[in-house]
């Protein structure tokens, strides 16, 4: 007899979707023009219609924006602002468990993640930062610094809610306005939110919200009234927004992508090593900038760590998302399943050795099984190029200075782990590392006191935490 | 009979060493009136991708030297200049046109430039760091760390030069220094104090020549981490900062001539996360 | 001396054994157990947990207050949970002090209960503060009146003073004692333990020497049985089977009182040592009051109303 988990779906009776969204501008929502459909992931059902915004849309939220900035925002003290981040983040609190539902339907990570993670993360975000309205002279940015005024916030699909959380909450506690746009895929979850922002009163015009996709993006960065970008995505779109605003004065931060290496010494706590590893490379999908895609194992239990790891992904629960025992979810786009196929078929195609448990995938949707690659070296593809996939590629070392060496050779510098029971060693490797997040003795933690962000291509500056205010501010004198 | 004056041929800084430029080029240096100062060496890009591979072969242990260390390193630097002063200020005046008074005041700066950075490098991690109460059984804590190479273009000023180099190298950082026209006689003078500082081989490299002819290729420079073009042409600094964003080089200018904003601007924060338990 | 052929029972093979297991983080331990207890077990899963958990009750008592009648009210339990309704599987065990194992082992034979082991706690329970002498005729006692299990109390103070040779040497001593006629089921007092390390510890030097079954507590210290706790030992009979072929068995027992409970330590053992566990063979739990709300929500499922504890006897 063996204990099968019957189906425990969360209830998605909680959350109403119109069959057809507009802009959120000025406080209120207007109607686009173009639509396209946004689906859920899991299942390829058409969830709704989201407006596609054209250049006069951003132009309409920007002027907004300003508006808002000039007539309202900048006017109010720090304390009231503050006060209006507060209540954004009471009620979400609040409705959570829809936003959780909501967010699991459109994006397709698992309901467990979305309501134990995303979410409380999300409100944690505005409470945190509604903190540091009327606290500004502490920032380390001199006497009474000042907001940029309006900011152009574009975000991905991977942590929807949250990514709008770690844009929106720093910019409007400074005292910026924004304008946002939300991933192509996953735009529902920011059009819910416009109704918080509704539902807190928050002055017309301090948030707006334009859907749409890349060329939407491009008119947000390319207009002349935003005066600071905040994106995160692609290191390849980065270097676009780069160039787009090198001739400007706008300022700009980047998250961007990432190929984290972690490391385990042979006297790393084992099994909360192998959680790590699974925390590392499946949360999310990894879907994560910050993923650590790349494992480098030291030779002596690379076995040991590699056969445990099989062990503990074989019960790793594949499948509906909104079922509340389910580990791995959907993948977010046909677009992104293909990106994972064609760099898994580079890792066979280039000898690495595949492995994956067995999963009853659903014929509708998108998925893909947790895999790992073992007998991966640096000049394979699959160590190299981020796949925004559960896919691992397993590496190992002989020396603590050769782990560091290969944890480093990559243009990117956004995270790494490493694993090891001696407190030196850790500080050793934490010291060596290049990366601008460094997880020892655990994986993928996130808190909005803790500043976020990458070394070299994986970006510019931090969010989060007191560096994450920095770039919403200018410097007081 | 008068005696006949030993001229100084000029040359680069690179890795400690004083090499003439691989493209065997110079310029002329005058005084206000025309009259011939020197031929400094006119760097070629060659020159950029040797001194790149000198200054990063030396931030790894320049990083690595204790804050301490690079502090004492500094302070050593302000006691060298010292000692030169005369003669470097001598230069400043006859080069740039400004009077010896103004001259000495600004030799005088540039000293005390260096006594100020090289306080600031054991407090920069209080400064700029931070331990952050994340809500669970970690200790989380902020710090910051150089970036790597950094090339700087300060406007042709022996001041400028100086509030280019000081803050950049006082975090851990390694400089490639293109010092346009005149000022590149006093710089080249100054190099000679490098010499025979403390400073490991490497950590400040001085290309004498264009900023036009080095500046782009420096920001196009894919191991290049960060660069300061304070001193370029503001119509000029949006081509540069389109080939920077290749490795999405930290590109900055400012407005202060000193400033911590000047060492933080190329440091980055690492975030590193560690559970508490028993 | 060879133990598996991994020690040789000397206090120098054995702290080198013992020094070289990993160590655990004590966050990743407990936040893995965490996330494990969000697992939403319901309908027919439900049903099997709480049938699977009775089956695997050592149903206990251990009271100075402990009475012939009392013994006999919880044999009665034991052999037939709910005496309206003969579908609910016999509890693993009865769980008793030395003195009552021949009370309850009669009164079990005479109700049909032959089938339900009478487990005996031993070895100066719970403190295991006496000679060794005194502990082997404890045990001897107990097995002489018929309990088929025994669950013995290591020297916790021998263990945190490092003196790792001696708590092996008695857990030897008293398997000597068990031979073929019980089972052995080591008591750790994790709550005097402390430590994650210091669990895995003793759970490897318990097994090396002979230990059938690995246990978390005496119920009579708190924390007892936590998931996490469990979870370092549950990793430890896993890791153990696979370097040895054997199989040994887990009991967490104190602190699990409600079918919530019980069914987060079922999801424990089928998530982190397997389902092979999950049989009263490898896995029991020592509990009371853990057996009424099983029945509780046992009726729930049946006929849909929440239970009324009048509907369950509280013996």
């Amino acid at each position: 007899m063996t204990f099968e988990y019957a189906p425990a779906p969360e209830s998605r009776a909680i959350v109403s979707i119109k069959p057809k969204y507009g802009h959120f501008i000025d406080g209120k929502f207007v109607n686009g023009r173009n639509h396209f459909a946004t689906i859920n992931p899991a299942t390829e059902e058409v969830l709704s219609q989201i407006a596609l915004g054209s250049a006069s849309d951003v132009d309409k939220a920007v002027i907004a924006a300003q508006k808002a900035y000039t007539k309202t925002w900048s006017k109010l003290s720090g304390k009231e602002r503050g006060k209006y981040l507060y209540r954004i983040a009471r009620i979400l609190q609040e409705r959570a468990r829809e936003f959780a539902v909501l967010e699991t339907l459109d994006n397709g990570k698992p309901i467990r993640e979305t309501r134990d993670i995303d979410i409380p993360l999300v409100a944690a975000h505005f409470f945190y930062h509604a903190g540091w309205a009327d606290k500004l002279d502490y920032a380390g940015m001199g006497k009474s610094p000042k907001p940029h005024g309006v900011a152009g916030q574009i975000i991905p699909w991977n942590f929807p809610l949250l990514m709008l959380a770690w844009k929106v909450a720093p910019a409007l506690a400074t005292g910026n306005t924004v304008v946002l746009k939300p991933a192509e895929t996953t735009s529902l979850t920011a059009l819910l939110f416009a109704e918080v922002c509704q539902q807190a009163e928050l002055p017309d015009g301090v948030v707006n919200i334009v859907t749409g996709d890349g060329s939407t993006g491009s008119a947000i960065v390319n207009h002349a009234g935003i005066h600071k970008i905040a994106f995160t995505g692609s290191t390849e779109v980065g270097k676009k927004i780069a160039r787009a605003i090198a001739g400007t004065n706008k300022k700009a931060t980047l998250e961007l992508g990432g190929k984290g290496a972690n490391i385990v010494f042979d006297d790393a706590p084992i099994d909360e090593t192998v959680e790590g590893i699974v925390n590392g490379i499946f949360f999310n999908q990894g879907h994560v900038c910050c993923a650590g895609s790349r494992l480098i194992l030291q030779e002596g239990i690379a076995d040991e760590i590699t056969e445990k790891l099989k062990a503990r992904m074989s019960k790793i629960r594949v499948g509906d998302p909104l079922d509340k025992n389910t580990d791995l979810g959907a993948i977010n786009s046909r677009e992104q399943l293909a990106k994972i196929h064609e760099l898994s078929a580079a890792g066979d195609a280039e000898g690495a050795e595949r492995w994956s448990p067995s999963c009853n995938l659903s014929d509708k949707g998108y998925w893909f099984a947790p895999t790992i690659f073992t007998g991966v070296t640096q000049a394979h593809r699959i160590a190299r190029e981020e796949i925004f996939g559960p896919v691992l590629s397993i590496l190992t070392f002989r020396t603590p200075q050769e782990a560091i060496e290969k944890a480093n050779n990559t243009p990117f510098g956004l995270s790494a782990g490493v694993w090891s029971e001696k407190g030196s060693r850790i500080l050793w490797a934490t010291q060596q590392l290049r990366a601008g997040v460094i997880w020892a003795n655990t994986f993928n933690k996130f808190d909005p006191t803790s500043p976020f962000g990458g070394y070299k291509e994986s970006g510019w500056g931090r969010e989060g935490g007191k560096h994450g205010l920095a770039s919403y501010l200018k410097e007081g004198k | 009979m008068s005696r006949l004056e030993v001229k100084k041929t000029y040359k680069l800084y690179i890795n400690g060493a004083f090499p003439r430029s691989e493209s065997g080029r110079i310029y002329e240096v005058t005084d206000a009136k025309g009259n011939f100062i020197a031929n400094p060496a006119l760097a070629s890009r060659k020159d950029l991708r040797d001194a790149v591979v000198a200054a990063r072969a030396a931030q790894i242990g320049w990083a690595k030297a204790t804050a301490y260390n690079r502090g004492q390193i500094l302070y050593r630097i302000a006691e060298m200049l010292e000692g030169r002063a005369d003669q470097i200020a001598n230069e400043i005046s006859a080069t740039s046109g400004v009077t010896p008074k103004k001259a000495h005041e600004q030799l005088i700066s540039a000293i005390d430039r260096w006594v100020w950075y090289a306080g600031w490098s054991d407090k920069l991690a209080a400064a700029f760091g931070s331990t952050n109460p994340v809500a669970g059984p970690y200790y989380n804590f902020t710090i910051p760390e150089a970036q790597g190479v950094i090339a700087v273009a300060p406007k042709d000023e022996f001041l400028a030069f100086i509030d280019s180099i000081a803050p950049v190298i006082t975090s851990g950082n390694s400089v490639i220094a293109l010092v346009p026209g005149a000022s590149a006689v006093p710089a080249m003078t100054f190099a000679e104090v490098l010499a025979t500082s403390d400073l490991p081989h490497g950590v400040i490299n001085i290309l004498t020549g264009s900023h036009d002819e080095l500046a782009p290729w420096a920001a196009s420079h894919m191991d290049i981490d960060g660069m300061d073009i304070s001193g370029i042409d503001k119509k000029k600094r949006a081509a540069l900062k389109e080939a920077g964003a290749e490795n999405l080089k930290r590109i900055h200018n400012f407005d202060d001539a000193q400033s911590p904003n000047r060492i933080y601007a190329f440091m980055e924060a690492k975030t590193v996360w560690h559970p508490i338990g028993v | 001396m060879s133990f598996y052929g991994i020690v040789d029972g000397s206090e120098g093979s054995l702290k080198n054994f013992l020094s070289q297991l990993p160590g655990v983080d004590q966050v990743g331990a407990e936040a893995r157990a965490a996330m494990l207890a969000t697992r939403s077990i319901k309908t027919t899963s439900k049903r099997w947990a709480i049938d699977t958990a009775i089956s695997m009750v050592d149903l206990t008592t251990l009271e100075g207050a402990d009475t012939t009648g009392k013994v006999r009210a919880l044999c009665t339990k034991a052999v037939r949970p709910d005496p309206t309704d003969l579908t609910i599987p016999s509890v693993g065990a009865v769980c008793v002090y030395n003195d009552m194992v021949l009370i309850a082992r009669t009164h079990l034979d005479s109700i049909g209960g032959k089938h339900v082991p009478v487990a005996a706690v031993s070895t100066a329970f719970p403190s295991g503060r006496a000679s060794m002498e005194v502990k082997i005729q404890d045990t001897q006692d107990a097995i002489d009146a018929g309990a088929a299990e025994i669950d013995m109390v290591i020297d916790r103070g021998a263990f945190l003073s490092g003196k790792f040779g001696l708590v092996f040497d008695e857990i030897v001593k008293i398997r000597e004692v068990c031979g073929d006629r019980a089972h052995l089921k080591v008591i750790f007092e994790t709550g005097e333990l402390v430590t994650y390390d210091n669990v895995r510890k003793a759970s490897y030097l318990a097994m090396l020497a002979g230990a059938d079954f690995i246990k978390t507590s005496t119920g009579k210290v708190a924390p007892a049985a936590t998931p996490p706790v469990v979870l370092v030992m549950l990793e430890a009979v896993r890791d153990f089977y696979a370097m040895t072929n054997r199989r040994i068995g887990v009991k967490p027992a104190g602190g699990i009182r409600n079918t919530k409970d019980a069914i987060k330590q079922l999801v424990l053992v089928n998530e982190t040592a397997g389902p092979e566990w999950l049989t009263p063979e490898f896995f029991r739990i020592g509990a009371s009051a853990l057996l009424n709300d099983l029945l509780m929500q046992r009726m729930k499922m049946d006929d849909g109303y929440y239970a009324s504890p009048n509907y369950v006897t509280i013996d």
